[in-house]
């Protein structure tokens, strides 16, 4: 499966078209890390625990995403975005979109 | 006294060490930043949303880097001082300037661990996570992230001059 935030994919020629597909996932940070986040706010800079979860986070939901582009038949998703919403105090969904396609 | 110190003592303390603290690890991030952006000097990112044409790649993919950042205490009491009068907030621009250039650190070093020559179509995102607890407070951060496509040269001297 290969994937790409362009119209198409590097070096390849799309021969057919899928349609769109998604992959989501909602996450709640945990009460260990938010503490040391809690911490860390006093001096400023990078919360790693956060990153690492949201990069995570971010993984899956473009696991989710190709996944429905292979049970689709495709075996490539182009023009990918990401978005993130915080849906709720503590939680934020991860979702990643594109386009499922077939490449030569 | 000690009800003294615990009110008015404390709150200044936790400034002054914030300031302190938070203002030796950002010049130590700047300077790591600057060393690793000065490597990567030559390594071609770009904005454009297909290849220029002089670039001839044989395989892509998308690469992406991310940084969760938060406002120290010192940052946002200077902020909270500074959005009575309006203006400028100075001390949140480096924080958020250093984050960004992290992400995007840390995405050409994606790309370079996999043995990719370029990324084009790069897309920088900024996004808010929500506070832990419903009254505002708790931590919030803010998340920046970096992603782009990522080519091999179709061969070494494939990018002509």
């Amino acid at each position: 499966m290969e994937i790409s935030n362009t119209e198409s994919i590097p070096g390849r020629t799309i021969v057919q078209f899928y349609g769109v597909v998604t992959g989501n996932t909602v996450r709640a940070k945990h009460i260990g890390r938010d503490i040391m986040a809690g911490l860390k706010n006093i001096v400023g800079g990078e919360l790693a625990g956060y990153t690492e979860l949201l990069q995570d986070s971010r993984n899956e939901a473009t696991q989710r995403m190709i996944q429905q582009a292979e049970s689709m038949g495709a075996n490539a998703v182009v023009n990918v975005r990401f978005a993130t919403s915080s849906i709720s105090q503590g939680a934020a969904e991860l979702f990643a979109y594109g386009t499922a396609v077939r490449v030569e | 006294m000690l009800e003294l110190f615990l009110n008015f003592g404390l709150p200044f303390l936790l400034l002054l060490v914030a300031y302190f603290v938070g203002t030796m690890l950002e010049k130590g991030h700047f300077r790591s930043i600057r060393k690793r952006e000065g490597e990567y000097a030559k390594f071609p990112v770009v904005t454009f949303d297909t290849m220029p044409d002089d670039w001839s790649a044989s395989s892509g993919t998308l690469v992406s880097g991310s940084v969760v950042i938060s406002l120290d205490y010192f940052k946002r009491v200077i902020a909270g001082l500074r959005a009575i009068v309006g203006g400028r907030i100075k001390t949140y621009e480096p924080l958020l300037d250093r984050a960004r250039r992290e992400a995007m650190l840390r995405m050409i070093e994606d790309a370079r661990r996999d043995g990719y020559d370029a990324i084009f179509n790069v897309r920088l995102e900024t996004s808010r996570l929500a506070n832990s607890r419903g009254d505002g407070k708790g931590t919030a951060g803010v998340e920046m992230l970096a992603f782009g496509t990522a080519v091999k040269f179709a061969s070494r001297f494939a990018r002509t001059q």
